[in-house]
């Protein structure tokens, strides 16, 4: 009742002005601009987090070093901490009283900067419980049989984590889409320029011009919708490699 | 590059990753704090609508968490033990909320509720202010919390499986009995857990609380939403006050949770 009532509110509002007014209220130049900026944040955030989440996954479970039990506990930390200080708190280092000398606030750059902290969690969780139970024993194999290891970690390891990192990926990338709270201060919001999807959703609601913000609501809903079918395939897919 | 250098070179990638992303940033909360000065910070937390607003928060996690709770538990035990048309179905709205934006959350519920919109009207009509009051906000933040016990219930239900259920059946026992006496007490660190999870959440909500509350100072604000109060009327000290007390407790919530991860086994 929660869940569906309202979804069904915004799909009938978004249809109130027909196919048509839905289309042009898409491709609506600015809602267009948004939805490709964030689009594009999104991918770039993905990954980045494909790359540096198996990397800490990684060395969270195959290294040993002091402080371990530390960084792992506080990987979970950007989803207990609101995103809006999140935010913040990128903006307070990375931002026009910068102690580091770095400003990138108002620019893409911090966008991709912030939800890389708040997508961190999503491919390191679902990546270390997989390589925790792998098997060394093949990977030795492969070694004594004079695999480098590149070749390893691309034919042994990698097959094996790949659904991990893969779910992790769209977890994130979900979550890049639909960011709002640590974007709102860091962005400074320009239209054409640093204003995302869900952000347009925002201005637009609170103008009042329900047609534009439903219609570009609807795409992202879509985009969610199409996210979680993906992964609930990719947990069939890891599930039958692991009965095979 | 032999085995020992390519560990160090892994560990520097990603201590280093975890230090420009994660570390700084949050190590920025204290310094700031700091540069502001206390005595700022301080008056801004004490000054009333930031106590209100904190106020506001407290209250809608104190029904959002136990209305999702009872039903986190009560979805997982129907996905994992129970066979019903459109499983997969529920099974989707139940995970929507993780993937779904928050502003579109809002937004849907501002339509649901507003002038026009199909519940808005009756409300009206019977003097109920739902929209830019608390209703809506417990409304909403209910909808993005809701997943979060249910998602740690099911697998460990899964995992546990029905037989010692079955055999409190044999002996007689009623499906009540059989809850509260083998299944709560198997999935309660799972529960506990879930909890957690929903209550960071919900305080830390933001997005889709923001469209339906009009976040009026002194009445509607939230604690998130005090923040970029406090940010966009340039008081630094304020915003950085109020983003300190939400941090530690985010920092409080990550304790308890890591000293509840070895319960649930290995996840």
């Amino acid at each position: 009742m929660i869940v569906a009532l309202p979804i069904a509110a915004l799909v009938w509002a978004s249809r109130a002005d027909g196919l048509g007014g839905f289309w042009s209220a898409v491709t609506a130049p600015e809602a267009l601009s948004a939805l490709e900026l964030t689009l594009a944040v999104a991918a770039i955030v993905a990954l980045v987090n494909a790359v540096f989440g198996t990397v800490i996954a990684w060395m969270l479970v195959r290294d040993e070093f002091p402080g371990k039990q530390l960084v792992n506990a506080v990987i979970d930390l950007p989803f207990a901490l609101p995103t809006i200080v999140a935010g913040l708190l990128v903006l307070a280092l990375y931002g026009p009283h910068s102690p580091v000398g770095i400003s990138v606030a108002y620019t893409r750059t911090a966008i991709v900067l912030v939800l890389c902290f708040v997508t961190l969690p999503f491919v390191v969780r679902t990546v270390q419980p997989v390589l925790h139970e792998l098997d060394t024993q093949m990977e030795e194999a492969a070694r004594s049989l004079g695999a480098g290891e590149l070749a390893v970690f691309r034919r042994i390891v990698l097959p094996s984590i790949l659904p991990g990192i893969l779910s992790g990926v769209a977890m994130a990338f979900a979550r890049a889409i639909g960011e709002i709270g640590s974007i709102v201060i860091l962005s400074g919001n320009i239209p054409f320029h640093t204003e995302v999807a869900s952000v347009y959703v925002f201005n637009q609601g609170q103008n009042g011009d329900t047609v534009q913000a439903s219609a570009v609501a609807v795409c992202l809903l879509a985009l969610s919708f199409t996210i979680l079918l993906g992964i609930g395939g990719l947990r069939r897919l890891a599930t039958r490699h692991e009965r095979a | 590059m032999n085995a020992r250098s390519r560990r160090y070179s892994v560990r520097l990638v990603g201590l280093g990753y975890l230090a420009v992303i994660l570390l700084a940033p949050l190590s920025m909360l204290f310094w700031r704090i700091w540069a502001e000065g206390a005595g700022k910070a301080w008056s801004a937390i004490t000054e009333h609508d930031t106590i209100h607003a904190f106020e506001v928060t407290l209250i809608l996690c104190a029904i959002a968490v136990p209305l999702n709770t009872l039903f986190g538990i009560v979805c997982a035990l129907a996905i994992v033990r129970r066979r019903f048309p459109g499983k997969g179905l529920v099974n989707a709205f139940v995970d929507l909320p993780l993937a779904l934006s928050p502003v579109v959350v809002g937004f849907s519920l501002f339509l649901l509720y507003g002038r026009t919109g199909w519940f808005g009207p009756w409300f009206t009509s019977h003097g109920i202010q739902v929209l830019f009051a608390l209703p809506a906000m417990v409304l909403a933040t209910i909808f993005v919390s809701v997943p979060y016990v249910a998602r740690e219930v099911v697998p460990t239900l899964r995992e546990i499986g029905d037989e010692q259920e079955q055999a409190a059946y044999t002996l007689g026992a009623s499906s009540w009995q059989a809850f509260w006496r083998i299944t709560l007490p198997s999935i309660r660190w799972a529960v506990i857990y879930g909890v957690v999870v929903t209550t960071a959440r919900c305080l830390g909500e933001y997005g889709a609380v923001a469209i339906v509350s009009g976040s009026i100072s002194g009445s509607t604000e939230t604690a998130t939403l005090r923040v970029q109060d406090y940010y966009e009327n340039l008081d630094q000290a304020g915003a950085y006050g109020v983003a300190l007390l939400l941090g530690l407790i985010a920092i409080a919530v990550l304790v308890v949770m890591t000293v509840l991860k070895p319960n649930e086994g290995v996840a």
